[in-house]
């Protein structure tokens, strides 16, 4: 079986989850004797392409006609601005990064007069994002065609690979899966953005198959965007074992209380410090860190300085790469109190870490967890008697950090795309039917 | 006759490098030693050196009928004998002229009068110590921080055997009354208070490069004129600004450094004004009133108030956990803590938190090494949690106990300000010894 895969990013050149979820899930097909060719925005080079074919759609000719058979897909699109909470998985630094360089350089306009064009693609979630979501779409048809024959199933991951999706399948034939790892009620509550509902539910319709990576996602797809039920299949996500697992010396000799994540609305960070005032209140040693950044970042200290815990309360900025290692390295506890997470990888990463995890029953990742402390993200009292709990009773703690260790090692992403496997073999059968 | 008083603030604090999460509890050098070092190399060269050559050579030409007075930081005297000693020479060669009086505040250029007696007490103590150390002079009279008063910090500036002390000139203090007259401390009039003229002072230290400025070019002439005038009535004037401002705020293009070569003639030209120092200008003047000043004022920003540093949660929560140690450092007294505790009480910390960014934002941003407040915070509060960790690890170690202090206790002590200072304060002379080996070994690093 083959698949062509459209996808946004792919490691090491990641701004979020999604780059890594792809890369687990296609090292699982690969091991399943699923070929799939992946298609990029923008390809670096230096992708590890020992299990899959990265093409970078930059290297394509797309042919450029303002004709007939692209008006269909440019006519849902108009060229927008957008603005920070409708992009997902972007760090603001990035985001604002790219706006302002993009605000200098001025939007790209497509002109008329060039036949062919080899598009360059940033591959970055930037402000002329629709754009690039349209222009993805014109190279898709046309990766597409050059590949025909090669390919048995399209699969595109999130809103902004569909439209790529939808034109491969156009021009193909073949039928067409894509795989929500976020909703837009996920990434701005309940003032979504229209546009990108729109362009997901499109998605979703011409779609044979739709796979969410959580049943709290799924609901929503069938809820929220009306799509048949027995069209959509949950695949959850897994974690993927390297043994970098590293041993940090430690600093202090407090129990340290780990948040690690964007500091924006969605990621509960507010109820993260409430509970940690809570606990503090009732021991004094421990240390609560909140590691990244984002828009409520100083909303978030001026009220730790109120709550007068500031010395027990650190912040380390944004973190990448070893730095995120070494974090849970040095942690006791990791909470994750978001308000809404379609799944939810960061606490995986810090159980297969031997850290005892809280995560919030608003996550999707809590329907896969048995050994993971579970409330809900307004409830402070409970995640604070949950906190005290971990690093009070060292039987408590060191039962959640075995036990964690082999749950988490059971999410193997050879499962997930077995179940991903037999969705492709469905939809293929269907069509033939 | 009216009396000019030219007064210079010279401070510089040590600065904070980016102090991480990270290196909590394993790395306790956290200082930015080359920043420190550059700052104070640069200020040395476009400002204290020619600044001091000048006023040596018309206090020289003018045969004691120039007078200057300063404070010195014992930071920035730190600082000096580590970076810059020709600077401390060139301050020595003003003091032997007997025209350059030396005024007492705050070692570290603190906050302690704002929240602990006993702290600020010590504080003075260390550096009139450090006045007769390195100049061989016992100061007379007294500046507090950024020149913050109030009725309670004059009574026990009074009690610490001062009989002057300088205040800003704020109009929302002062009302009707003008800076020009020598007042009296409302608690202990003993106390002789000299009162900053804001408008001739900030002439120089924030108008005098503006071209912008309706006055602008101003010249020593004009400005002489001005302060003889007889609609300039009283019998003082005070201009007291920072040291920085000749040839940092005020560049050497400006002509900033001509202007003041001529001044001092060009004031005595005049026939109507005289410079004496501080002290013996409120000797020579009766006071004429009382001031009463209930909340703490200072030279600072538009509200001439201690917001600048102590405005929002952020400045204050800082504040709060920073003398939240003081009984620690004392119980341990150890001249390495000594040393951080005192870099750390420095005010400039607070006000590079300061969030009220407009017609301010300017000073705030000078010699400001963070991009936010929030940045300031964050770095400040690691620095101030690793220096507690070790706090506690050496209190150990020494088999010391010291009561946790609670955050309603911090609240009570604060007006409690008016109980005499505690008598455990250590002798100045043992503080400032125990400071010296410290400071050498921040020069070796």
């Amino acid at each position: 079986m083959r698949v062509l895969m459209f996808g946004w990013e792919f490691p090491p050149h990641i701004a979020g989850g999604l780059g890594t979820a792809c890369y687990g899930l296609t090292r699982g097909l690969a091991r399943n004797g699923v070929e799939v060719i992946f298609v990029v925005p923008k390809a670096y080079g230096d992708e590890d392409q020992r299990f899959i074919r990265v093409v970078n759609a930059s290297d394509v000719d797309a042919v450029y006609t303002a004709g007939e058979s692209d008006s269909e897909i440019w006519k849902h699109v108009k060229f927008m601005e957008i603005n920070s909470n409708m992009v997902p998985y972007i760090s603001p630094e990035q985001f604002e990064r790219e706006r302002k360089q993009s605000q200098k350089v001025g939007t790209v306009h497509n002109v008329g007069d060039v036949w062919r064009e080899r598009y360059n693609f940033s591959g970055k979630y930037g402000a002329n994002l629709m754009e690039e979501v349209a222009r993805y779409a014109l190279v898709a048809r046309q990766v597409a065609i050059e590949l025909e024959g090669q390919f048995d199933v399209i699969h595109a991951h999130d809103w902004l690979t569909y439209y790529a999706g939808i034109a491969a399948k156009e021009v193909s034939g073949k039928p067409l899966v894509v795989h929500m790892h976020a909703t837009e009620y996920d990434r701005s509550g309940e003032n979504i953005n229209t546009q990108t509902y729109a362009i997901e539910r499109g998605g979703m319709e011409a779609a044979d198959l739709v796979m969410a990576v959580s049943n709290l996602t799924r609901n929503i797809i069938i809820n929220k965007y009306g799509i048949p039920a027995d069209k959509v299949i949950t695949v959850h996500n897994a974690v993927r074992f390297a043994d970098n697992n590293m041993e940090e010396e430690r600093g202090v000799k407090d129990k340290i209380v780990t948040f690690l994540g964007r500091i924006t609305y969605q990621k509960g960070p507010d109820y993260f410090v409430e509970a940690a005032a809570k606990v503090l209140k009732r021991t004094p040693n421990v240390r609560f860190v909140m590691a990244g950044s984002g828009d409520m970042m100083n909303h978030v200290i001026r009220r730790v300085a109120r709550l007068g815990i500031a010395d027990r309360f650190h912040f380390t900025g944004f973190l990448k790469g070893a730095d995120v290692q070494k974090m849970f390295a040095l942690s006791d506890v990791y909470v994750m109190p978001s308000v809404s997470e379609p799944f939810g990888i960061s606490p995986l990463e810090a159980m297969k870490s031997n850290v005892p995890t809280i995560i919030s029953k608003q996550s999707g990742v809590a329907e896969v967890l048995d050994y993971a402390v579970k409330v809900d993200y307004w409830d402070v009292d409970a995640m604070a008697d949950a906190i005290y709990g971990l690093v009070t009773y060292p039987a408590l703690s060191e039962l959640f950090a075995r036990k964690g260790l082999e749950e988490v090692t059971g999410l193997k992403w050879n499962n997930a795309a077995a179940k991903i496997k037999a969705g492709y073999e469905r939809v293929i059968n269907e069509q033939n039917k | 006759m009216k009396t000019v008083s030219l007064y210079f603030q010279v401070h510089q604090p040590l600065r904070l490098k980016t102090y991480r999460f990270f290196n909590m509890g394993k790395d306790h050098n956290y200082l930015d030693v080359s920043v420190n070092r550059s700052i104070m190399q640069r200020v040395a060269a476009e400002c204290y050196l020619p600044m001091n050559n000048l006023l040596l050579r018309l206090i020289k030409e003018m045969e004691g009928k120039f007078k200057v007075t300063f404070s010195i930081s014992g930071l920035a005297i730190e600082q000096f004998r580590s970076y810059t000693p020709e600077v401390l020479d060139s301050f020595r060669a003003l003091a032997e002229t007997g025209c350059v009086e030396f005024l007492a505040e705050t070692y570290s250029h603190s906050l302690s009068s704002l929240i602990s007696p006993a702290e600020f007490k010590k504080e003075v103590d260390a550096h009139i110590a450090l006045m007769k150390e390195e100049f061989g002079y016992t100061p007379t009279a007294f500046r507090n921080t950024e020149l913050i008063y109030s009725d309670q910090i004059g009574e026990q500036v009074a009690a610490m055997g001062f009989r002057t002390m300088l205040a800003e000139g704020a109009r929302h203090v002062l009302g009707w009354k003008s800076p020009n007259f020598v007042y009296a401390n409302a608690l202990d009039s003993k106390l002789r208070l000299l009162m900053r003229n804001y408008k001739l002072s900030d002439d120089i230290a924030f108008r005098f490069s503006n071209q912008g400025w309706g006055e602008w070019p101003l010249t020593a002439e004009k400005y002489a004129g001005w302060i003889a005038d007889e609609n300039t009535s009283g019998e003082v004037i005070n201009l007291f600004m920072d040291y920085e401002t000749f040839g940092e705020h005020q560049k050497a293009q400006s002509g900033i450094f001509d202007f003041m070569a001529a001044l001092p003639k060009a004031m005595l030209a005049t026939g109507q004004l005289e410079f004496k120092t501080v002290t013996e200008s409120a000797a020579a003047h009766q006071p004429t009133g009382v001031l009463y000043c209930m909340h703490a004022m200072s030279w600072a920003d538009e509200e001439r108030d201690v917001t600048a540093w102590l405005g929002n949660e952020l400045q204050n929560e800082a504040f709060k956990k920073l003398y939240g140690l003081e009984e620690k450092v004392n119980a341990l007294n150890s001249p390495d803590f000594d040393y951080v505790w005192n870099f750390m009480k420095a005010s400039d910390h607070f006000y590079y938190m300061a969030t009220k960014w407009f017609s301010d934002g300017d000073v705030h941003s000078y010699f400001n090494p963070y991009d936010s407040a929030y940045t300031a915070f964050i770095n400040y509060m690691n620095v101030l949690s690793d220096f507690d960790i070790e706090l506690e690890k050496a209190l150990a170690e020494k088999g010391v106990e010291v009561a946790e202090q609670s955050a309603e206790k911090e609240a009570k002590k604060a007006p409690a300000a008016k109980k005499a200072p505690a008598k455990k304060a250590a002798a100045p002379k043992k503080a400032t010894a125990a400071k010296k080996p410290a400071t050498k070994k921040a020069a070796a690093k």
